[in-house]
Formats: C-alpha cells, structure tokens, sequence
C-alpha cells in the first residue's frame, strides 16, 4: 500500500513514497540520499538516527512514512547554514568530542532540538537531554561539555527555529 | 619548540562528521545495487540434512542464491577454520547457512524464506567445562577435538618456570581462587556493512568498514579465490570497531554474491545480525594457586586457564598464546607454572576486543593479588610493590624487561588515591 506523501526536509518540499513498513529513516536515506542520519539499531534504541520532526527530537526509525503529511523535518545536513557551522556542530570539533562519529549526527539534532527549548540548561539537564544516544566510544562528557559550551554562546549566537526551518 | 605537541587540532574527519557528509560503508549505494540476506541457522548444533533453494532462486527478483557447495573455498579467518556457509554440522545459533541477492530488501527476505533447509537438532554445550569432559557433544563433529591442539598435538599451552611444588613447600600459606570474565559484545553503533562491486578494470572492489584493510584482503582472496591484483578494499572510515571489525562478518558473503552476479552488492547487518552472530571478547575461566610468604615474596604461582572460543578458532588462539605471556603477572616470581586450553563450544566465534586476552587476565591476576595481601595481613600495595618487576628482570618466559616502570606507577596511582606510602616504599626505584 503505497502513496505519495509531502513534506518539508531542511526548508524543501518533498515528494516520496510512503508504504507502512518504511521509516522516515529508510526515506531520508534511500529515497533522499541523505545518509547523513545513521541506522544504528533501528529499534529507536540507539538515538542515531535522531532528527527534528514538527520542533521537537524524535528517532526517525520509529516515524512511520504515512504520517509525514504536513510535517516539518531538519537532518543533519540542515544545521549549517550558507556554509556556516551551527554552533553546536563547532563545539563538538573544537571538544574533539565525536571519535568514530556514527553517534555524531543523532547527538547533534537531539541537543539542537534541546537548546531551541532551553536556552541556558544546566549539566544535568543536557545529560538529560542526551539521554536517548547512546555513543560506544564513550564521548559522553565531552559532548555534553560542548553542547554547554555552545549553550552559553561561546560558539556564537544559537539560531532560531525559524532560522533552521523547524 | 614543538609545532604539534601540546596543541589541540581538529579531527581530520572532523568537518565531515558533524556535517553529515562523511560516508560510512552502509551510505554507499550504487545504481542496480543487490541486497543480500543470509539464511542462519536456527540451532546451537544441528546436521545440515539438506538445503533446497530452487524456490528461492525461481523468485523473480532474486538474482543469487548460495549455500557452501557453490563456494570454492569455503574457510576464512585469522587461524581459517570459519565457513563462509555452514558445511555440514553447525557450530553455533545464528551461523550462517545460505546467502541471497536480490533486487530490495523484501525480495531477499521472501527468498530466505523459501529455501528449505532439514535439520538434524543435536545436542550442544555452553560451558568450556562440560564440552572438555568425555562423552560431551563434539562441536567439531569428531571425537577429541573441543580444544585446539597446540603444535598439532597437545591440549595445552604450557610455560614452565622452575619448580612450582618447591615454591608451594616454600611458601607460608596457599591461597587458591578461580576467576571467570563473560562474553562481552563491541555493540559498535555502525552495523557491519559491505559494498561490493566489479570495476572497470574488472577487478572486485569490497567498501567495508574492516579494521584490518590488508589483513582482510589477504584473508578473502583465498575465499574469492582472486590474485591479490584482481582484489581491491577500500575503507578506513569505521563507525565503531573495538577490535570486531578485525572478524570479517559482511566482506565474504557481499564479494561473493557480487562475483556470482556481477552486480554490485550490498550486505548489512541487522542489530539482532550484529548481536547474535559476530564474534565477541569470549569468556574466560582462570584457577590461581599462589604460594606466598608471610614476608610478602610470591613462591610459586600455578595457573590454569580455560579459554572459550565460541564454534570457530577466530582470534582465539591468538588470545589464548597473549594470555599466557601474561596471566602470571608483573611480579618476580622464581616458580610458575601456567597451563592454557582454547575450548570449543557451541556459541558465536570469539574475536579480538581492546586489549583481548591481557585485560582479562589482569582482572583475574589483580584479584588474585589482592587475596595473597589479605591471607598473610600486608597491605595490598606493599605486596604489588614488593614482587614487582624491576629493570633488567626477565619476565616468565625469559624476555629481558627495559623501561620498566611496574614500582613508580603503583607509587603514583597511591598518591592518586590519597595513600600515604611508609618511607620505605615510597622510595623505592625500578632501577
């Protein structure tokens, strides 16, 4: 049972092919070709494939493709803006904070979904917020450092909702 | 007066990663790309009867189908006694019984599922204990062979320093403890992924995420039987490896479907795959008997080590040959005696993971250590820095020791802890 289905990913219009056995993971990444939103587990257990769906972080492998009508997707492709980093993703190269990476992307939207919420978090509500991706390099500290960092502006202005076509 | 030392750079894959853009190897696609799907087997042990795929492969859309016969060369591994496809006797749940190609994801699942597959269930073992006594079930099918035969003949790993009895009638007391580490997944969050394809040049490419780009290229040249000249890997940017990703567990069965269809390839793990199926730091069973001195002095150390190594040898014998060197500690000891068995069971190959083989020994030999400082009432610091190595020592398998530095740690993982040391071992030196 297929049918097309339009919404918006990074700021543009999207047309795909919705079937109920595919994710919003499977469509970003084979029918968008935008791989930046890894597939760790694809049980909504690893936080990997965390984008920002209608304002707010969600794992995209648990969204099911039918249900996207309407709705308003940013990916990690869509944090840096005309050539120009988001503050968090600054943070987390100048904390050297992801090693291998393949958490990177997912820890990146779930902590920019946060920081549009909390504009001055404290630790532990950052650890809180990274609760959900799980990073088996163990760069727990450095990212939650850097996205305090980032919190407190040391990497530049956070960009709005808006700005990031939440 | 350094231009790199002492000053923080960026990661060099650094911009790529938080961009998004840097590709790992299940990112590549390629145009009429194949998935494959591997069949595994639903048993610990079980005879492989028989295996019908004539089903699978009328299935429009499938484009492949491969079971053990079909491949030429059927081993790989560090010591290469894995298969590529079970032949005959499976050795562990979730092994590998028949791959398939097709053109999506469904398809190959539907193909899987019509390949019919007879089994004999027998019985299996789990415990390194059980599988070494008489009448256990034989992983290997053949009578005698639960463990690896070191040299071709012997069940154990031997090293023999001095005169353990005479150290144990030296000692004041005995002290005897058994230790045992579990089987421990990589969990690498980037499930194992392979892309294969035929180049212009005609030669088979493998994008893979191996840790070990020349090591797994010499390996499954044997498998695809193809001069190294004809065999190209690609890799080196890997989403979590930890030692796993030196097992091939994607490579084989994605070059291989690729050779037989001439198409690019595509084969991923599942999670439930990666869990299930790849090798793990494999358990290991450690007896001490230490005879020691009320003085402190380490008479004899007798060891037994049991080392399960899952349903194939994999990196096994490599951790069992590093354990051995090893396992009797950093510590001067004039009697050692240390026996070592790589067990088969009927469970996931055992691979390497950081540190394999050493770590685990340490964690048993530590223990240990501080179960000899209890039984004669010394502090467990005093008696580490008492035995230690010190420069110029040979360790227990007669290598002379350099840069030894076993005294001054201890001393400033004390003062770390707050420990004050008495003066007289707080000046203590390795040379």
């Amino acid at each position: 049972m297929s049918q097309i289905v339009h919404f918006t990913v990074n700021g543009r219009e999207a047309e795909i092919i919705a079937r109920p056995e595919l994710s919003l993971l499977d469509v970003l990444r084979d029918q968008l070709g935008l791989t930046g939103t890894k597939c760790g587990c694809n049980h909504g257990d690893c936080g990997s494939c965390t984008v920002i769906l209608d304002g707010r972080a969600v794992k995209s492998c648990l969204v099911m493709s039918p249900s996207l009508e309407g709705k308003r997707v940013v990916t990690v492709e869509g944090l840096a803006r005309n050539g120009v980093l988001h503050p968090l993703q600054k943070a987390f190269i100048e904390y050297g904070a992801p090693q291998c990476g393949y958490c990177t992307p997912g820890m990146l939207m779930a902590a920019a979904a946060f920081l549009l919420h909390n504009g001055a978090p404290t630790k532990e509500e950052v650890i809180d917020a990274l609760s959900g991706n799980l990073c088996r390099c163990g760069g727990y500290e450095k990212y939650s450092e850097a996205v305090l960092a980032a919190a407190r502006g040391d990497f530049g202005p956070i960009p709005k909702g808006s700005e990031l076509n939440v | 007066m350094f231009k790199n030392v002492g000053k923080p750079i960026p990661k060099y894959d650094a911009m790529g990663i938080v961009t998004g853009s840097l590709k790992y190897a299940g990112d590549y696609a390629m145009p009429g790309m194949l998935t494959a799907k591997v069949l595994r087997s639903p048993y610990h042990r079980a005879r492989i009867l028989s295996i019908n795929t004539a089903e699978a492969e009328a299935l429009p859309g499938v484009e492949a189908v491969l079971t053990a016969r079909d491949i030429a060369h059927n081993t790989f591994g560090f010591v290469p006694d894995n298969q590529v496809l079970a032949d005959g006797l499976i050795h562990y749940k979730g092994q590998s019984v028949a791959a398939v190609a097709a053109v999506d994801k469904p398809t190959a699942l539907l193909a899987l599922s019509k390949i019919k597959v007879e089994y004999e269930e027998l019985p299996y073992v789990y415990d390194p204990r059980e599988a070494l006594k008489e009448g256990a079930p034989q992983v290997w099918g053949e009578a005698g062979l639960n463990h690896w035969l070191f040299n071709g003949k012997t069940a154990t790993r031997e090293i023999r320093k001095g005169d353990v009895e005479k150290g144990f009638a030296e000692a004041d007391v005995i002290v005897e403890g058994e230790y045992m580490t579990p089987n421990q997944e990589h969990a690498f969050i980037e499930p194992s992924a392979t892309l294969a394809w035929m180049d212009e040049a005609g030669r088979l490419v493998i994008r893979g995420k191996t840790q070990g780009l020349f090591f797994t290229q010499n390996d499954l040249a044997n498998v695809f039987q193809l001069p190294l000249s004809r065999l190209k890997f690609v890799g080196g940017t890997i989403g979590g490896g930890f030692g796993g990703m030196n097992s091939v567990s994607t490579d084989h069965i994605a070059g291989l479907l690729c050779l037989k269809t001439g198409k690019p390839v595509r084969f991923q793990f599942t999670r439930e795959e990666e869990m299930a199926c790849s090798t793990t730091r494999s358990p290991w069973i450690f007896r001490f008997k230490d005879g020691v001195k009320k003085d402190g002095t380490i008479t004899a150390r007798q060891i037994e080590v049991i080392h399960d190594g899952g349903g194939f040898t994999e990196l096994g014998l490599y951790a069992v040959e590093k354990n051995a060197n090893f396992i009797a500690g950093a510590l001067k000891v004039e009697h050692v005696s240390v026996t070592s068995r790589l067990v088969y069971t009927n469970k996931a190959p055992g691979g390497s993971m950081r540190g394999f083989g050493v770590n685990v020994g340490q964690f048993a030999d530590q223990l240990q250590l501080d179960k000899d400082a209890a039984a004669i009432g010394m502090d467990p610091v005093e008696l580490r820095i008492r035995n230690a190595f010190r420069e110029g020592d040979a360790n227990h398998v007669g290598n002379p020791l350099v840069a030894v530095s076993a005294i001054e740690t201890l001393q400033g993982v004390s003062e770390m802890a707050g420990k004050t040391l008495p003066p007289e071992l707080a000046q203590m030196k390795s040379k």
